[in-house]
Formats: C-alpha cells, structure tokens, sequence
C-alpha cells in the first residue's frame, strides 16, 4: 500500500476504515471536533464508506453501546470522546470491558500538545487515569506514529485476551498532517499472544479426562470470547464425552441452556446441581473461566477432591486463586480442535459406568428443583415475570441485556440461551446502569432482531438518559424493568447479614415509567396482574419503537439459591431455607 | 501474610516508551504489592528496552503471581525472579556522607578501607564513600557508620543479573 498524506483526524476515520469499523458512538466536543468535522464531511462526500455515528447523551453510555456492540457481534467496538469529563465519563465503560475482557477502542481528544500539563480547560492526565483500566493506553505525541499507534490499538484489543484499549489524540496533532501506513505493515514489537498449546499439556488433560469417574466441564465467557468456532468445538467436545457441563454468568449460551447435559449456571446464585457436582465432582475441565469469587465461594473449599484442567489465553489466570492440576495456556477454539484430534486418533474412551453413576447422582440433585418459586395469583413473582418472557421469545432469535441486581440473575438463572452471544451482562464490574445502552450497542449491530434489557427499577435510572439516543436513532430497544421498588440485591443482603435494617435500599420517588416513556416519545406499558402479563408482553414484543414495560412484582421475593459470602458450594442456601443462615463475621466482610 | 516472606527481586525487560515505568509500578501497588527498592536504565538502546529491577516482599508464590500479571502488561517481553537467594546476582552502589573529625574521622577511614569503599570527595569535615556490593554489605557499612558521624546517604536499589549461562 502507498504511503499517503493525511491529517491526524483523516487518519483517525482511514485507520476505522482499514479495520472494518463502520460504527461508531460517541460524543463531540471541543477537543475532538476535528475529528467530528472529518465525520461530517464523509457523510457529504461520495467517495468514502459511510461511517455511521450514534450520538449518546452521556460518555457511559457510548461506552457501554460499544461494549453491547462488541459482546453480540465479536467486533471491536469503538467510541469516540472529547478530553476532560468526556473520557472520565467512559472509564466506567472501559473498567467494565476490561473485567469481562471486551474489545474496545476508546479515541479520546486531547488538549493542544503545547497545553498538556498547564491544566487547562477540560484537561485530564487521560492515559494517567485510564491506565490501570485500559489493557493499553497511548498518548500519541506525533503524528507520525499516528497511524502506527491506531493499528496497535485495534490489534492489541481483540488479540489475546480482548479488552479496551485507549488512544489520545492531542488536538493539535488531529490538524497536522503527516504519514498514513497501512494496517499491513505495522507489527507490535513485543505483543504475541500464544494461540496454541503444546500437544503433551493436552494429552495429559485426555488422560484425565479419559479416567475421570466424575468429572464436569465448567465453562466460561472464553469460550465466546474465542468464538463461534470455539462454540462449536465445545459442544462437539462435551456431546463427545457425555459429560455434565455448568456456565458461569459469561459464558451462557456458549452450550444450550436447554440441552440435558447442561446443569445451570454455577456460583453464588447457580443451581444447586452445578454447585453440587463442582464439589464432588474429581475432575474438573475449566474452559476460558478463571475462577471467579462469584464462582468459587470459599477458596479453601472449593471443589475440594479434583484434578483441575484449566484452558485460559492468559497465563496470569492460572494459578491466581485456585492452584490448577494441568495448565493448558492457549486460544479456546486451537487448544479444543487439537483436543478433539488427538482424543479420535488416540482413541480415548471415558469411562462410561462411572459416567453413568455420576449422572444418576446429579439427577438426584437435580430433583431438588431449586430454582422453583411459588407464583400464586395476586402478585407477579419476578421469576415468573422472566419464565414468561422467555417463553414468548423463546421462538425467535433474541438478544438479552441486563443490567445488574436481582433482575440479573434471575434473568440468568430462568431465561435459557441457545446461542452465543445472546446474553451481554456485565459480569466482572457489575456495572448499574450497563444494560440499557449496551442494549443499544446490540440492536446497532441487529437491527432486525428483538433486543431486551431485563432491567431493575433502580439500576435503569442510571443510563435512562439514552432513550433520547434509542428514539434520535430509531432503536427499537424494549426494556423489561422488574419493579419490586427497592434495590433488591442490596435488600437481600440488609436481609440476610444487617438485620433487616434496609439502610438507604428502597427507591422512594420512582417516575411513571409509562409517562417516562412517553415524555422521550416511546412506549410505556405498566403491569401488576399476573393475568395480564403474557398479553402486554406480546404488545412490547409487536410494537415498531422503544418500550419501557414497568412489570411490577413482589417486592418481598430473594434470589435462591444462594451460596452466603463465605462459604462453599455444599452450604447452599436454597429458597425455604433461609432461617438457618448463620454468616460468620468473615463473611460479612466479602462482598 | 505467608511465613515465607523474603525479599524477592524480580527483573523486567520492557519496551522502553513513555509511561511504561508508571505502568509496571502501577500495576505492582494496584494489586496489592509493595516496593523495596527499584531500579531502571535502557539495556538496548537500538531496541530501546529497559530494565527494571523491582525488589518486593512476599512469599515465592504471591510474587509468581505478581510476575504473571507483570507480563500480561503490553510493553512487557519478559518478568522472571532473579532473588539472590536462588540464583541470582545483586549489586547497589551506595554515595555515604560522613561529618566527622578526629579519632572518628579517622575511623571512619580505616573502615572504608575493609569495605573496599572508595573515598570520593572530601573535605576537613567530610567524607563522601563510594560503595559497592551486595544489600547487605551496604547495610553494614551504613550502620557501621552511623556513631561516626553518619550524614546522608543515597542508594542506586538493587541491580541483579542470573548466574551462568541463564539468559532473560
């Protein structure tokens, strides 16, 4: 490719362009309107691809679009901020990709480079405050290494482990104009990421695999992260070997929720047969999870009888909290594929008595039913309130987002996922306030598909400024609020460890949603009656626009089952039997 | 904490471009670790690497840790322990100020000379010593020093480098 002469802000949009970027979020201001002029200027002129910009209403949310963006597609997302209040604005976004390790390419606008370090007006040390939330960050000090620095960016965020990364672009490098070179020639100096893992490391896991008399896949957003190949190999691996399989909250949808071999999500909410068969189980096969607190419960216990595979791209998640038996560093979908090669030409057998044995142990676990939950006839239970939504979308290919509490995991624990990158919720960060604009990232990239954001009264309040973006842009997004008035994982947890002092968790002086709604132009339905749920979720689903649909439930009902701060999987609390829950003081003190 | 705390010294090789240092330090206080001494310098200045020499209390397993995150870090092409302990070498060179006269003056001269430190600025009240060798051995300099007049001092930190044939 020939070297050409373009401005920092030309660059900017050429360097998308190499990258098959045509999507974009952001939020102008002075520190980046050359690069907003650049913008405008394609969408009049004829000769270059259209770069289509979604204007949010506060930096967060073009985060969070972005990160929705990235999740449901597997592209990088990008967003595009001004310096000062509008990059501090996206570190929430950019903390939440980098814990659920999402691509992302935040561009940032600076002050004048002869400005950096008078504090001057809407400076911020960007790459100071980023650093510690970013995978990588630069502060481009000539144009250039302009070009050079962007094609880093996008390659250093989707390889390895995916996270955000942040490029800021002085204003007055944006108008200097310099040396564009193609995204060709421009290789990181030191940045490999090992794909592939050596064929020993992985016989060794076969072996156990082969011999393992209760063994269970634990799997987690790696396996999307990697993608659909990865998916596929996965499922082909475990309908290879019987085995039982649990997700953690990432990685649902990466094995069909409704698949027999699937057990349910494991953790602090996951069900009492993933929790069970990860404590007893003797072999455990960790595929792109890392041992999350919310997974392991009490370190000391966790799983206590096992040999543990673990497959992770990033080596400093082996070993980090739970000391792993076979470490296998590698690309899910490289080290499946050689996995699955070696165990047919080897011919691998599992041990299929034992296999069977450890099924008939699960199923009795499994009869404990535990995510039951009485509906009864005056009040809408939350739970009923997602069973049924599932029910109704179930049908066609829908995308759910969540946003974080309650809502969450019963979102997770009673909607069932066939497919990847179906559910986007921020996991890692937790993140109040993710799911509506993340929801908005997702019908960018569908615009044809049914986009959901399971949502709680509160945490929607938090990004609820984006419905002015979803009706600006046409985004027929549909947020399902499960009102109980209260912050409710907050309330459970007063419940639980604070004697009931419910401390600053309900939330007095709600809007009306449906008034809410129309005020921005959208659709508001309100629901109290459990009679009437299926019909006016039908109308949510029909309707050509946004809709926010006020479902008011149970305020009293708490997410079960529950593994208390503390302790492990075998001390599960299940949903009547809550008055034996002593937390110790250690406990207490997790979060 | 582990029983098995000891003074560990980790070497970094990283890309030398700017932030980088705040990057790997950052990182070290972020996630829970402290400093003991830190050094840096450019070891390749046509490939422009650095390398940092970090020393950092801890057990081998925690500070393992601490070199997997270490690496994780984009500029960074390789962390490894290099800790005296197991197979590593560790200098620092030390500038000792030593106010002083008469029979302590004299004193102090005659053990710089056990030391093998070099006298490198003096005046009628004063003596500044230049020192090299291991932590250790600078440590029982200075508190030797410290009744004959002992001013001020000033370290490099710890640099260290494996034995034998072991490269980074």
């Amino acid at each position: 490719m020939v070297n050409i002469q373009l401005s920092g802000a030309e660059m900017v949009l050429k360097a998308f362009e190499d990258h098959g970027v045509d999507t974009i979020f952001g939020y102008p201001g002075g520190a980046v309107l050359p690069i907003y002029d650049e913008l405008a200027k394609r969408t009049t002129s004829k000769d270059n691809k259209p770069m289509r910009h979604f204007l949010v209403r506060h930096e967060q949310g073009a985060s969070h679009a972005a990160e929705g963006y990235a999740r449901s597609s597997g592209k990088v997302g990008v967003l595009l901020v001004t310096s000062g209040p509008g990059v501090t604005n996206a570190v929430t976004g950019l903390t939440d990709a980098l814990m659920d390790s999402i691509p992302l390419v935040c561009i940032s606008g600076q002050v004048p480079s002869h400005l950096i370090g008078t504090d001057a007006f809407q400076e911020c040390d960007t790459v100071g405050i980023t650093r510690p939330c970013t995978k990588h960050n630069w502060l481009v000090k000539d144009i250039n290494d302009l070009s050079r620095i962007l094609h880093e960016a996008f390659y250093v965020a989707s390889n390895g482990r995916p996270g955000p990364v942040l490029v800021d672009i002085p204003k007055d490098i944006q108008f200097q104009i310099g040396t564009y070179i193609g995204p060709e020639t421009v290789k990181h100096k030191s940045y490999r990421p090992k794909l592939k893992a050596s064929i020993d490391t992985i016989d060794d896991a076969l072996q156990l695999i082969s011999s393992a008399e209760k063994p269970v896949f634990y799997t987690g957003g790696g396996v999307i992260n990697s993608g659909n190949a990865a998916v596929q190999l996965l499922r082909e691996f475990v309908r290879l070997t019987g085995f039982p399989i649990t997700s953690t909250l990432q990685g649902l949808g990466s094995f069909p929720g409704d698949d027999n071999q699937f057990i349910g999500m494991l953790g602090m909410h996951g069900t009492y047969e993933a929790n069970m068969t990860m404590n007893q189980c003797d072999l455990m096969i960790n595929i792109g999870a890392r041992f999350d607190d919310r997974i392991t419960g009490k370190v000391d216990e966790f799983s206590p009888n096992s040999k543990k595979i673990h497959i992770d791209i990033d080596p400093s998640s082996i070993n980090k909290t739970v000391n792993v038996d076979v470490p296998i560093i590698g690309d899910v979908a490289h080290v499946l594929e050689d996995a699955i090669k070696l165990w047919k030409t080897k011919v691998y057998k599992t041990n299929k008595a034992e296999i069977k044995n450890w099924w008939s142990t699960i199923d009795q676990w499994r009869k404990k039913d535990s995510l039951k939950f009485d509906q009864g006839k005056k009040t809408i239970k939350p739970q009923y309130a997602i069973q049924r939504l599932y029910e109704l979308t179930k049908d066609q290919d829908t995308f759910v987002t969540t946003e974080v509490g309650q809502h969450q995991m019963w979102a997770a624990q009673h909607y069932k996922f066939s497919k990847p990158n179906r559910w986007i919720t921020s996991g890692g960060l937790g993140t109040m306030g993710f799911g509506f604009p993340a929801a908005l990232g997702v019908q960018v990239a569908y615009p044809e598909k049914l986009v959901i954001d399971i949502a709680g009264e509160a945490s929607i309040l938090m990004c609820i400024q984006e419905m002015s973006t979803a009706i600006q842009h046409k985004l027929p997004v549909k947020i399902f609020i499960i009102n109980n008035q209260y912050m409710g994982m907050v309330r459970q947890w007063q419940e639980l460890l604070h004697d009931k002092r419910y401390s600053h968790s309900y939330t007095d002086s709600l809007p009306d949603f449906v008034k809410l709604a129309e005020a921005y132009g959208a659709k508001g339905i309100r629901v109290e009656d459990p009679k009437d749920l299926d019909k006016s979720i039908k109308e949510m689903i029909d309707y050509d626009g946004p809709v926010i649909f006020d479902c008011v439930v149970d305020q009293n009902e708490n997410v079960f089952p529950m593994i208390p701060s503390g302790k492990s999987h075998s001390e599960m609390l299940l949903g009547d039997e809550t008055e034996k829950s002593e937390i110790s003081d250690e406990g207490k003190v997790l979060v | 904490m582990n029983d098995n705390v000891i003074k560990n010294t980790v070497s970094v090789l990283v890309d030398n471009e700017p932030g980088v240092l705040a990057r790997v330090i950052g990182l070290i206080s972020g996630r829970g670790y402290n400093i003991d001494s830190l050094t840096v310098a450019e070891v390749d200045a046509e490939k422009h690497i650095s390398r940092i020499t970090i020393v950092t209390p801890g057990s081998e397993e925690t500070v393992n840790k601490l070199i997997s995150q270490l690496e994780k870090l984009v500029p960074v092409s390789r962390a490894a322990n290099v800790t005296f302990e197991k197979k590593g070498i560790e200098r620092e060179m030390a500038l000792v100020k030593i106010l002083a006269t008469g029979e302590k003056r004299v004193e102090s001269m005659r053990l710089s000379e056990v030391f093998r430190a070099k006298i490198i600025d003096t005046t009628h009240d004063s003596f500044v010593f230049e020192l090299n060798g291991s932590p250790h051995k600078i440590d029982a300099f200075i508190n030797l020093m410290k009744p004959l007049g002992l001013s001020e001092v000033s370290r490099t930190g710890v640099v260290a480098i494996a034995r034998g044939t072991e490269k980074m």
